[in-house]
């Protein structure tokens, strides 16, 4: 993962005298997506050639990925670019905002580009048409190679400066790619973007690999892998292709996560018949029991304090969601609604928990205060589970499974997408089937 | 998950007695394969339990007597779930019903270290299809020879 090297950020305008601007609300389905202008990003002509496309193309493309990401979002309506009266290196200098506003465009993001001696430097400006005034201007610097990553920061910082909150696009999801039958799926860790671009995978697909997750800087991903048929958590360093086996128990380990800090992995561990939660310091190797029950405890989950964990468990009988202090004192059951709650996963907001909820053979994906209070039901489908969360805590990554005929036929894993208000599902493209999605913090911060 | 009862009480009416449900749980012999002349390797469960019923009890006895009589054999017992639970959630469950198995076979006499766990939770069903009766036959243990 190369840095992206900031060499300068300049906030020429509209910090202080925001008042007044555009503002989008982010809090509720937004039925009324803000019109927005990505005119494409005039390419100095003394630009170095590029290896993948024309260098002169490089400017539209950008603006492309970075409508794709507005547009993705359901609160921004990019406008069609065959509308656009005025040419991208004058609207840069100097918008005519009549001609913007003439074709309803509400908001107005312009920029340039220079590619010279392996260097890609980018800048860009966000315009309020409307009050005819600069809200945003930037300039970075990265290496041609980080084109895509280009136009996902352009996305995150137009979208912060909008709706106050910061975005999610510099980021990528690592999940399992699944191919073969249903009944002997072939599973790798598989990694890309956030827009389904750049797909890389991190195993073979010898054995079996299940629920990979990040930790907080990106760099090292924890997940449960069957190999020599040993299933146990695992910890692989995405850059060095080094994995380890997570700590010595002498039978299945599955379900991590990381902590908040980075430092511990929380898991389950399986012991004649029943499944605790266990943690493990990355670096004293020291493992800590923290449930102590003979029922199935399992899916824990650090509050972003890393004072509690959300776990399930089906002492009561039946899978429900409970909530302990870090050290596993203070058991609180936290759902007791109709059927069974599993997967919490706590917002890095730390206002809600996210859940799978099975009722009447029915799945849905929800979230609802840490205490369990004011449950909302955001999808519902035949099968679909494990939400991981958006940065910025604003969306919830999941997969859903379609169900098969008498022949076992039919079937599908597919990473989804959809905001906490309940508004903007979309399936997300992966190159294989998909499932146990786990998305990253922002790349570049 | 819980009212598969009603479901499967029609699956029985119109299928064969030989792949059917009681009270949620398998009966019948369709994906069943045999260790030995007799000797079924599964034993089926209801939705979300990992109580061993009459049937499996029986068929677990005959493993028991066969792991008796040949003595070099070990075995690993493969614990299995249905499609419809959470998939971490089902991986302890196939512990849970992978150990019910070894736990009835010890009593019967047989060394635990003859015998070896493994959970593959939803992962590796054994009927693909997305039906009650499908999902009864998902939920086993399987004793399969290791050596």
């Amino acid at each position: 993962m190369k840095k992206i090297f900031f060499i300068l950020l300049l906030f020429i305008a509209g910090i202080k005298n925001s008042y007044g601007l555009i503002k989008v609300d982010i809090t509720r389905g937004n039925l009324d997506p803000l019109p927005i202008a990505v005119s494409p990003l005039y390419v100095d002509p003394k630009s170095d050639k590029l290896e993948i496309f024309k260098t002169a193309k490089l400017g539209e493309e950008i603006s492309k990925i970075v409508e794709s990401n507005f547009k993705s979002t359901g609160l921004f309506n990019p406008l069609k670019k065959e509308s656009f009266v005025q040419k991208p290196d004058i609207a840069h200098l100097k918008p005519r905002f009549e001609d913007w506003r003439l074709i309803k465009a509400q908001a107005l993001v312009t920029g340039n580009i220079l590619v010279k001696e392996n260097q890609l430097k980018a800048e860009f400006r966000l315009w309020d048409t409307t009050a005819s005034k600069e809200m945003l201007a930037l300039s970075f610097t990265t290496t041609p190679a980080n084109w895509r990553r280009v136009a996902h920061i352009i996305s995150d910082k137009i979208y912060e400066r909008l709706t106050g909150e910061s975005g999610y696009f510099d980021t990528r999801i690592i999940y399992v790619s699944e191919t073969g039958p249903k009944g002997q799926r072939i599973k790798k860790l598989a990694l890309m973007d956030q827009d389904g671009f750049n797909t890389k995978y991190l195993t073979l697909g010898n054995e079996l690999v299940l629920t990979p997750r990040f930790n907080p800087t990106n760099q090292l991903v924890t997940y449960m892998s069957y190999f020599k048929n040993m299933p146990r958590v695992y910890l692989l360093d995405i850059e060095t292709g080094v994995q380890e086996v997570v700590g010595n128990f002498p039978g299945m380990t599955f379900a991590p996560r990381f902590s908040p800090d980075g430092k511990k992995i929380i898991m389950s561990f399986a012991q004649d018949g029943n499944s605790d939660i266990y943690s493990m310091d990355l670096n004293t190797r020291v493992v800590e029991k923290i449930t102590n029950h003979p029922s199935i405890d399992t899916s824990p989950s650090y509050s972003p304090d890393g004072k509690y964990i959300a776990f399930n468990s089906d002492r009561s009988g039946i899978q429900q969601i409970y909530v302990m202090r870090s050290d596993g004192t203070g058991v609180k059951r936290v759902t007791f609604g109709t059927g069974l709650y599993g997967t919490p996963v706590w917002s890095p907001r730390g206002d809600l928990i996210a859940f799978t909820k099975v009722r009447k053979g029915r799945f849905y994906i929800g979230v609802m205060r840490t205490d369990g209070s004011g449950e909302r039901l955001l999808t519902e489908n035949f099968y679909q589970e494990a939400p991981s969360w958006s940065p910025n805590g604003r969306v919830l990554i999941f997969y859903r499974e379609t169900k098969t005929d008498s022949k076992g036929k039919g079937f599908s894993a597919k990473l989804w997408s959809i905001d906490i208000t309940g508004y903007n599902e979309r399936k997300l493209k992966t190159e294989t089937d998909a499932s146990d999605p786990s998305w990253s913090s922002l790349l570049s911060k | 998950m819980v009212l598969l009862g009603t479901l499967v009480l029609s699956a029985c009416s119109t299928a064969k007695k030989s792949v059917g449900t009681m009270n949620d749980v398998y009966t019948g012999t369709e994906t069943v394969e045999y260790l030995a002349k007799g000797v079924p390797d599964r034993v089926f469960f209801a939705t979300n339990k990992s109580s061993l019923t009459t049937a499996a009890r029986d068929t677990l006895r005959k493993q028991a007597t066969w792991l008796r009589k040949n003595k070099n054999i070990t075995v690993t017992v493969e614990g299995h779930a249905d499609e419809r639970g959470t998939r971490e959630y089902n991986l302890a469950l196939g512990e849970r019903r992978a150990n019910a198995a070894k736990d009835y076979l010890m009593t019967y006499g047989i060394s635990g270290k003859r015998i070896s766990v493994i959970s593959y939770g939803k992962e590796r069903p054994a009927n693909p299809a997305s039906s009650p009766l499908a999902y009864s036959m998902n939920r086993r243990s399987v004793t399969v020879k290791a050596n």
